[in-house]
């Protein structure tokens, strides 16, 4: 049933319906009312999971991974700097291969101090070796939590799931919540193989000399990469099991004959899709939504921009000092093309920065005919010192 | 589509009005969507609150710059710059209060008045939701309500139904129907 229902309390809802067993996280804007509403459930005896109250995000990080180490279902959700913090325990958790899920509400990060939306600290965590996916909406939010327990338990890696802040979280609209006996059917009971067993004692995470880290990161590299499989045939198996596409590595929509296209990941690609509507100039467009950022579907990617002369990357995060962070990943990608299109990115809505329906008709008028370097779009340069930085 | 930005103090329900608003429609058959101007809000500090209301499905999420209407629900903050900026022509103003101060065209209802009677707390929003709905023909009473019940229980719903009630019958029913016509696609 198609239910009004704000975006974190959805989220919330599918943490419980997909049984986690541990939650622990910390609160941080904007992630916060995804574990207050789980702990509200909790109160009320709607969920059964342990709820555990932590002093800082690098706990909340370690509890759910001891949790998921002795074989529970474990979940937990941040943001930003709280992201940042869990940094050191993100790689470990990657390394020891331990199956988990984690909410990022997408946010700003500092100096300067903002509360606001944008994907650089997802983007500062892309090389953890987590599985990235990234939501368009709220639905897709719900449906891929789920999908994304099954996918952390078929490869036994991390899943991030990165929600906009704000724009996705603290946005009342109708959410279809699965059905409980579809969810449980979709993701029976977890058994960890590797789980700690005091009666079978093993040693995880220990030193690894240099005769054997090398092989160690391949296989890590390895078990990412199959999730190049995993995650379009999770996707298919949830539309069969309630009708709903989350997107597989990354959907195609507008006209398929357009020879210019525009990728984004994020909320934003719905603001793109109706302007694309409203906008007759705009309407020869193929849209691209990057659902998966890692690993980097670059074959699939490939194939969505065969035929393209040109692809813009719109991005929510800039990687100072050299540009576009998805901009050079794509680029890299359709290099390999007999003919790949050229690439212009941009970083749009940084901190929160409104991204208004008509920036799609001016962005694709102010197209140069060559790409020039990565820049902000829809910079006041009225706001910046004179000839300075 | 209609675009509604609502203005209001932190503490006066400014999110759970858009919510509200957002949920009754979603209830009757609409496409709906509510959002908050993000913010570090705290008790008293200007805040706004967004609500799309459409026919068809939608997808965007920017922030609502033209409003077809304003539901303001402290006639103090009229005084704050900005607050009737983008208007859209042909759109309307629902306030908190008596009567709208000199040149500014708008409907008053002493909402936190009615707030304070009924639910013996001065929060005007489900008053201002009610009158909304009469004033605009958008739907009916018993969807607001319903909205109500998902959200409320107990005493705390029974006084919201009453004074909604009382709210819808201090306005004028449809007088902005109209305006509906002009600005929905």
């Amino acid at each position: 049933m198609r239910q009004p229902l704000e975006g974190s309390q959805a989220i919330a809802r599918a943490v419980v319906a997909a049984r986690a067993q541990v939650v622990a996280a910390y609160p941080i804007t904007p992630q916060t009312h995804i574990v207050e509403h789980i702990a509200r459930m909790v109160a009320d005896g709607a969920a059964s999971c342990e709820l555990v109250s932590v002093e800082s995000e690098f706990s909340a990080a370690s509890v759910v991974l001891g949790a998921a180490m002795a074989g529970s279902r474990a979940y937990t959700a941040t943001a930003s700097q709280g992201l940042l913090l869990m940094g050191e325990v993100l790689y470990n958790i990657a390394g020891l291969r331990v199956p988990l899920v984690m909410t990022v509400a997408n946010r700003a990060l500092s100096a300067p101090l903002s509360i606001w939306n944008d994907q650089q600290d997802s983007m500062a965590m892309r090389d953890a070796g987590w599985v990235q996916l990234y939501c368009s909406d709220n639905q897709e939010a719900v449906d891929t939590t789920i999908q994304a327990f099954r996918i952390a338990e078929t490869l036994e890696v991390p899943v991030m799931v990165c929600v906009d802040g704000f724009t996705l979280t603290h946005t009342l609209e109708a959410i279809e919540l699965p059905e409980q006996e579809v969810v449980d059917r979709f993701l029976p009971p977890y058994r960890f193989a590797r789980a700690l067993d005091p009666l079978h004692p093993k040693t995880f995470g220990t030193l690894v000399g240099p005769e054997y880290y090398a092989e160690m990161r391949e296989l890590h590299h390895r078990a990412l990469l199959a999730a190049l499989e995993v995650i379009p045939r999770v996707d298919e198996e949830w539309a069969a099991a309630t009708g709903r596409a989350s997107g597989g590595l990354l959907r195609m929509e507008g006209d398929s004959e357009a020879r210019t296209g525009v990728l984004t990941l994020g909320s934003i690609f719905g603001t793109l899709a109706d302007a694309r509507e409203v906008y007759a100039d705009c309407r020869p467009l193929r849209l691209v939504h990057l659902r998966c950022f890692r690993p980097f579907p670059a074959a699939a990617l490939r194939a969505a921009a065969a035929g393209l002369e040109r692809l813009v990357v719109l991005e929510r995060a800039i990687s100072p000092g050299a540009g576009g962070i998805v901009t050079a990943e794509v680029r890299a990608a359709l290099a390999e093309l007999d003919r790949p299109p050229q690439v212009h990115g941009f970083a749009v809505g940084l901190g929160g920065r409104d991204v208004p329906l008509d920036l799609l008709p001016r962005l694709l008028a102010s197209l140069p005919p060559r790409p020039g370097p990565f820049r902000i779009f829809d910079l006041d340069v009225q706001k910046l010192p004179e000839g300075g930085s | 589509m209609i675009e509604i930005r609502i203005h209001g103090r932190g503490g006066q329900g400014n999110v759970v009005a858009a919510y509200l608003l957002a949920t009754a429609a979603i209830d009757e058959g609409w496409h709906a969507q509510a959002f908050p101007a993000f913010g570090a809000e705290r008790r008293g500090a200007p805040v706004t609150a967004f609500v799309r209301l459409a026919r068809f499905p939608f997808r965007r999420r920017n922030q609502i710059l033209h409003p077809d209407f304003l539901i303001i629900q402290d006639p103090a903050l009229l005084h704050v710059p900005g607050v009737l900026d983008g208007l859209k022509e042909g759109g309307a103003v629902l306030m908190d209060g008596t009567k709208p101060p000199a040149g500014v065209e708008a409907v008053a209802l002493p909402a936190t008045r009615l707030a304070q009677e009924y639910l013996g707390r001065p929060v005007p929003n489900t008053a201002l939701a009610a009158a909304f709905f009469t004033l605009t023909g958008l739907l009916p009473l018993t969807a607001l309500a319903g909205a109500l019940k998902a959200r409320f229980r107990g005493p705390v719903l029974e006084a919201n139904l009453r004074l909604i009630e009382a709210a819808a019958a201090a306005v004028e029913a449809g007088r902005w129907r109209e305006r509906i016509h002009a600005t929905a696609p």
